[in-house]
């Protein structure tokens, strides 16, 4: 079998995440990492071929030189080869975009299975596996917290909002898995060492075959006018709760902003 | 005047909320026009005429129902060729994003998701990394397909005609791949629904896995209840009241954090609320940067009198 997990590579979230003057996200001047719901992805993909023999992991990324690093933790967590697809004329991209050239990705590569995180954790969409399934013809079975595969036949468990449900499939397909699908490994010594030695091909546009005029700030489906930061909160009353005082307040404080 | 296209949200039969308030957003855009897939009641009927929509396309397809996604995107990719209409509006949650991100495909049309206000244009207003940028935005191609969080706009009725058009759809196999081989409704707990409510008290790992007096403040308050991921882990609280990141995002007029410390992801998922009050016994916890008020306490103590204090003013 063969999968290929989607990996975005992100400002790191803990960092002072901003827009550049073009109202463009800063990928370059801020710490990035592998978005920390991919790492979810890698791990469902990388248990899939534990109990799958002959399964090759592909990872796979759509952005800027240093979003390498992405793929290389994927590889140091286990998977077994990396694309990195770079070019200048991707900067910018909208999810149409990405969607539209990681699809011309997984095209060039062998896949059973794509398997994606629930959002990045920049943008945060939660789109791109719905647009990949639509791009590639192929049957989307998101969002799951519980992954379950027999020979072709794919079943996941969602935690939808009015309902648990079991939603199946049969591969190929495309698969996005959530935060609640279990904690994905670290890699261990030995898979720090191996991933040195594991391929990673760099694609551009043109190896894809999508012309540089469909991608882009310039061809983005959708503009963004403005930005602003949001004014800080200013902080209110702190009271210490001393034998039940702090209740009196409490109560005190939502009558007079009229919630009771 | 231009159709614009509402994805009726509905469970089992019974309009959401947030479809009454894309009615109202669709009325600054053009005329609305609701697309109810499934068999709406006349009580539906009324209530989305009730928010002004002109027109109510119905599609009816057993085939749509029990297949996700993929029949719904094709269901409004037709009706998006059929009306031309002048922006699609969809709610905001996880099938409708993605039901969303289908159709700009389809109809080669630019998407907005998530979306708090949208104006004349149609511009949109969101809110980005954890809540800490606002962005306006606008589609530049196609079709404007935009998702709506709820609360984005206050309902306010007006009355359209409501003239009721039965739509007949082809819905290919391809998109019948996927399938829900077997659902469990949620039980109702009789309080408001998280998104929804104008108040909202979520209780985390300081609740030692009591959730009793978080759940009997929010009853006091008509409230919903929330969970900070912590508590979802330990498997105190199902994982569909969770607040954050990989939760839910809410903006209530009133946010009540007990024994949650503020980590950013959760603040993702709150920080746009009117008015923010924490009760945490650290007085060091990051979540107290946000609040108009705080008590510094033990949630167990705090919370039981406070409750009892807001039943006595309700005399
Ligand atoms: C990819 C990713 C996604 C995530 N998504 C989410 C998300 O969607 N939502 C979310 O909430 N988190 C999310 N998290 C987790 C987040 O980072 C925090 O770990 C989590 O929010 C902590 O929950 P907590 O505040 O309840 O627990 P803690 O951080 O342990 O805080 C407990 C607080 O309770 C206080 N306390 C203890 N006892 C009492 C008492 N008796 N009375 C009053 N106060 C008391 C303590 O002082 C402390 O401040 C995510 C993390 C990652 C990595
Ligand atoms: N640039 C990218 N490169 C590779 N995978 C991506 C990229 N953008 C999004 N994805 C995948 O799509 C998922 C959802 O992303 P989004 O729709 O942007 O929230 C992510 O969790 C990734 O698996």
């Amino acid at each position: 079998m063969n999968i290929v997990v989607c990996v975005k590579y992100v400002p790191d979230a803990t960092a002072d995440r901003h827009f550049e003057d073009d109202n463009t996200v800063d990928r370059v001047g801020v710490d990035g990492l592998l978005s920390e719901l991919d790492e979810y992805a890698v791990e469902q993909a990388l248990q899939l071929k534990e109990k799958n023999e002959g399964t090759e992991v592909t990872v796979l990324t759509v952005g800027p030189e240093q979003a390498v690093d992405a793929i290389r933790k994927g590889l140091q967590m286990g998977a077994d080869k990396g694309v990195h697809v770079v070019d200048d004329s991707i900067a910018g991209s909208d999810a149409l975009a990405t969607s539209l050239v990681l699809a011309e990705a997984i095209k060039k590569v062998d896949h059973d299975l794509v398997v994606c995180g629930m959002a990045s954790t920049d943008g945060a969409m939660g789109v791109v596996p719905a647009m990949l399934a639509e791009r590639l013809g192929l049957p989307q079975v998101t969002l799951g917290s519980v992954i379950e595969m027999q020979g072709k036949e794919v079943r996941i468990k969602r935690d939808g909002d009015t309902a648990t449900e079991i939603i199946g499939g049969t591969a190929p397909l495309v698969l996005s898995v959530t935060d609640q699908s279990g904690e994905a490994r670290y890699p261990s010594f030995k898979g720090i060492m191996a991933a040195k030695k594991k391929p990673v091909e760099t694609w551009s546009l043109s190896d894809l075959g999508v012309d540089a005029s469909q991608v882009g700030l310039s061809a983005a489906w959708s503009q963004v006018e403005d930005t602003a930061a949001r004014p800080p909160r200013t902080q209110g009353e702190i009271v210490a709760d001393e034998d039940g005082s702090g209740a009196k307040a409490l109560a005190e404080f939502l009558a007079s902003k009229k919630f009771i | 005047m231009t159709e614009i296209l509402v994805l009726v949200d509905h469970v089992d039969g019974a309009v959401r909320k947030t479809t009454n308030e894309l009615l109202t957003i669709a009325r600054r855009l053009g005329e609305p026009s609701a697309v109810f897939i499934g068999s709406p009641s006349d009580d539906a009927v009324a209530a989305l005429k009730g928010f002004g929509a002109e027109k109510v396309y119905v599609v009816d397809d057993a085939e749509v129902k029990g297949y996700l996604v993929a029949p719904k995107a094709e269901v409004l990719h037709q009706l998006v060729e059929k009306t031309s209409p002048g922006a699609v509006l969809i709610s905001s949650n996880a099938e409708g994003k993605e039901i969303a991100g289908r159709l700009a495909v389809k109809t080669d049309s630019g998407l907005i998701t998530d979306a708090v206000d949208v104006q004349e244009g149609p511009v949109t207003t969101q809110s980005v990394f954890a809540g800490s940028y606002t962005v306006q935005a606008k589609v530049t191609k196609g079709t404007p397909v935009i998702t709506v969080k709820p609360n984005a706009a206050t309902p306010e009725q007006a009355e359209g005609a409501g003239a009721v058009e039965q739509v007949a759809v082809t819905v290919s196999d391809a998109a019948k791949a996927a399938k829900i081989v077997a659902s469990e409704p949620r039980k109702a707990t009789g309080r408001p629904e998280l998104t929804e409510a104008a108040i909202v008290v979520s209780g985390g790992r300081g609740t030692g896995g009591n959730f009793e007096p978080v759940e009997h403040f929010a009853d006091a308050l008509g409230a919903a209840v929330g969970a900070s991921r912590a508590a979802v882990d330990s498997g105190w609280y199902p994982h569909s009241f969770q607040v954050g990141q990989t939760g839910k995002t809410v903006s209530p007029q009133l946010y009540v954090a007990a024994g949650i410390s503020g980590a950013i992801q959760h603040r993702a998922g709150m920080q746009t609320s009117k008015t923010i009050v924490a009760i945490n016994k650290d007085e060091e916890a990051p979540l107290f940067e946000l609040v108009d008020f705080g008590v510094v306490g033990d949630l167990h103590a705090v919370l039981p009198a406070a409750t009892e204090e807001v039943n006595k003013r309700k005399g």
